[in-house]
């Protein structure tokens, strides 16, 4: 469980995360979705300790995360972050094996190096195990930053709009794997979405920020509906059905 | 040969850089003998020491400096060392006078010489990351600021001393690699070692600092201690350096990335030993031919500056390109 109370983040004059209390169940997808610049980037980053926090708290399984220490974080929580820029020249496999860090302090035993290759097998990254990561297209190292996180092993898993650069095969096998996860080894995932229409086909909560505020959270039913979307992107959707999901229709 | 050469472990890679250094170290000890074994051996070898320990240091705290701020342009230089070492020794002749400096007791020289450079980047760090909780970049960037002020400083002093101390700061203004002081040895040597050790067991965590700032913490590094730690570490080792042969700006910058390019692994444990040897054996090989061949007495420092500077611009210039 995620607890979050009253937490605030002030840039200057701006707040950018504005009194935010949530909890986030153990298991199954949560997406958090919203417009550009609503703060959801930041409230992941303060989730994952990777941005101080200004007030309030987070406690992640009873944990207060500004006291625990970082390494047993590091067995709770993972967190892939919007951009990634690594200046050094890393062969995918490399950065995979990096997951296994919080375990084997980066003396991998086979049992880690296990782990790699399942990671690898996972997101079809096989033929490209030892491809430098400047040498591949966008969609494939997104997939290989991916594997990194899933190779932590971790029962949080955040990812932050995972989906970015992936073609429409692989943005639903990682979608397919991160259900999965959460149903078959128990996961959380907690996934910033640009998408409306894949939180609404894998998400069992979507959490709505708009202006650094929660505007919503719930289930995907009771979300996705022409008002809420209206008022949360400004825009007018038609909301169809499909497989008993609601869908949204927003192209012209 | 290059497919030969790609296909060398990183542990075959270290061997042989290894045995060039140990071949350089041979042919400056026995390379045109004249004044007899007896003599020559422990002149040659205190030098010899000298010269590895100076080169490690460069090599060695460029390489983690480089890691501390994911940039493989920058050296510890850039933070003011040098010019903080020079504004030592100006206020030193100047407040003492150039009679006195020269007779200063070496080693305790050489002790405030250490304490003052360390100490100056830990009150920085202090207020920077403890009291005003900002990140290493501002850290770099009032370095070199600090490194402008101290030049002037410098400059200011120098102007208002007589000819005979400023001839006597002259001396200490370029690195020189013939008048190392080897009562300072034992004890650089002891303290590089210790430092050495500590540094050593971060290893792996290095590699993981590597990733970035984010990555290293999600995956459980105390980002800000290592940082801090690592840079008294090369505080030290930079101080080292300076005190024993003068300021050195562009040779780790040289050394750094020939190892990276040599190493072919981005983990520490290859790369840190590898740019240590490689840092000796071009200085002692160096040395020897200018010594020993082209009979030259000094020119190693302008020579590996030259180069290093050389290197710079051209790093400079692809990073330009590349962007
Ligand atoms: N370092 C900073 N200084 C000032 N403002 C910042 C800083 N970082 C973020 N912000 C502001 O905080 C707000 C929230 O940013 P955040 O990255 O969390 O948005 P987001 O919801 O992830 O947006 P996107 O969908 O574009 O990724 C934005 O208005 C942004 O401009
Ligand atoms: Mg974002």
């Amino acid at each position: 469980m995620i607890e979050i109370r009253n937490l605030s983040k002030r840039y200057g004059d701006s707040t950018v995360i504005d009194n935010v209390s949530l909890d986030l169940a153990d298991a199954g997808i949560t997406a958090i979705i919203g417009p550009n610049g609503a703060g959801k980037s930041t409230l992941l980053g303060m989730i994952s300790r990777l941005q101080s926090i200004d007030a309030g708290t987070v406690h992640i399984d009873g944990l207060d995360i500004t006291a625990t220490p970082s390494m047993t974080l590091a067995r709770k929580l993972a967190i892939l972050r919007q951009e990634n820029q690594i200046s050094t020249r890393l062969r995918v496999i490399d950065l995979v094996t990096f997951g296994r860090y919080p375990y084997c302090k980066g003396r991998p035993g086979p049992e880690d190096l296990e782990q790699v290759q399942r990671a690898l097998a996972f997101l079809n990254l096989d033929d490209l195990a030892q491809r430098f990561l400047d040498t591949l297209s966008g969609g494939q190292r997104q997939r290989a930053y991916i594997a990194m996180v899933l190779c932590q092993d971790t029962d949080y898993v955040l990812l932050d709009e995972p989906l970015n650069n992936l073609d429409m095969k692989h943005a639903v096998d990682i979608m397919q794997l991160m259900q999965r996860a959460s149903q078959a080894m128990g996961k959380k995932v907690i996934i910033v979405l640009h998408d409306i229409n894949f939180a609404a086909c894998y998400a069992d909560d979507i959490v709505a920020l708009q202006n650094g505020k929660l505007a919503f959270q719930g289930h995907p039913e009771a979300l996705i509906t022409a008002d809420k979307m209206k008022a949360l992107y400004d825009i007018d959707m038609t909301i169809e059905r499909f497989k008993g999901r609601p869908i949204g229709l927003y192209y012209a | 040969m290059m497919r030969a050469l790609k296909r060398l472990s990183p542990a075959a890679r270290l061997a042989w850089v290894g045995l060039l250094t140990v071949l350089a170290g041979v042919a400056f000890m026995t390379w045109n003998v004249r004044a007899g074994w007896a003599f020559t051996l422990p002149f040659r070898g205190e030098k010899l020491v000298a010269i590895a320990l100076v080169g490690y240091c460069i090599a060695i705290s460029t390489v983690l400096f480089q890691t501390l701020t994911h940039n493989r342009i920058l050296t510890p230089g850039i933070m003011g060392f040098d010019a903080l070492y020079l504004l030592l020794q100006s206020v030193l002749v100047f407040s003492l006078g150039n009679l006195f400096y020269v007779q200063i007791n070496a080693q305790l020289k050489w002790l405030l010489d250490v304490a003052v450079m360390t100490g100056a980047v830990c009150a920085l760090y202090y207020w920077l990351f403890v009291r005003q909780r900002r990140d290493l970049h501002l850290l770099v960037l009032v370095g070199l600021i600090f490194g402008v002020l101290f030049r002037s400083f410098t400059s200011l002093i120098t102007r208002m001393m007589d000819p005979a101390e400023f001839d006597a700061l002259q001396d200490v203004m370029f690195a020189s690699f013939n008048q190392i002081d080897g009562s300072l040895l034992g004890i650089s040597l002891l303290v590089a070692a210790i430092v050495s050790a500590l540094l050593w067991r971060a290893r792996y965590a290095y590699d993981v600092l590597n990733l970035g700032d984010d990555p290293a913490i999600t995956l459980g590094l105390d980002q800000r201690t290592l940082v801090m730690r690592t840079l008294v570490g090369i505080a030290i080792l930079v101080s080292i350096a300076t005190a024993l042969v003068g300021p050195v700006t562009f040779f780790g910058l040289l050394v750094a990335n020939l190892a990276y390019a040599l190493a072919g692994t981005h983990q520490h444990r290859y790369v840190l030993p590898l740019a240590g040897l490689l840092a000796t054996a071009i200085l002692i090989g160096g040395q020897a031919i200018l010594e020993h061949l082209l009979h030259f007495g000094t020119g190693l420092s302008i020579l590996i500056e030259f180069g290093g500077g050389l290197f710079f611009i051209l790093l400079v210039i692809r990073q330009g390109r590349r962007s």
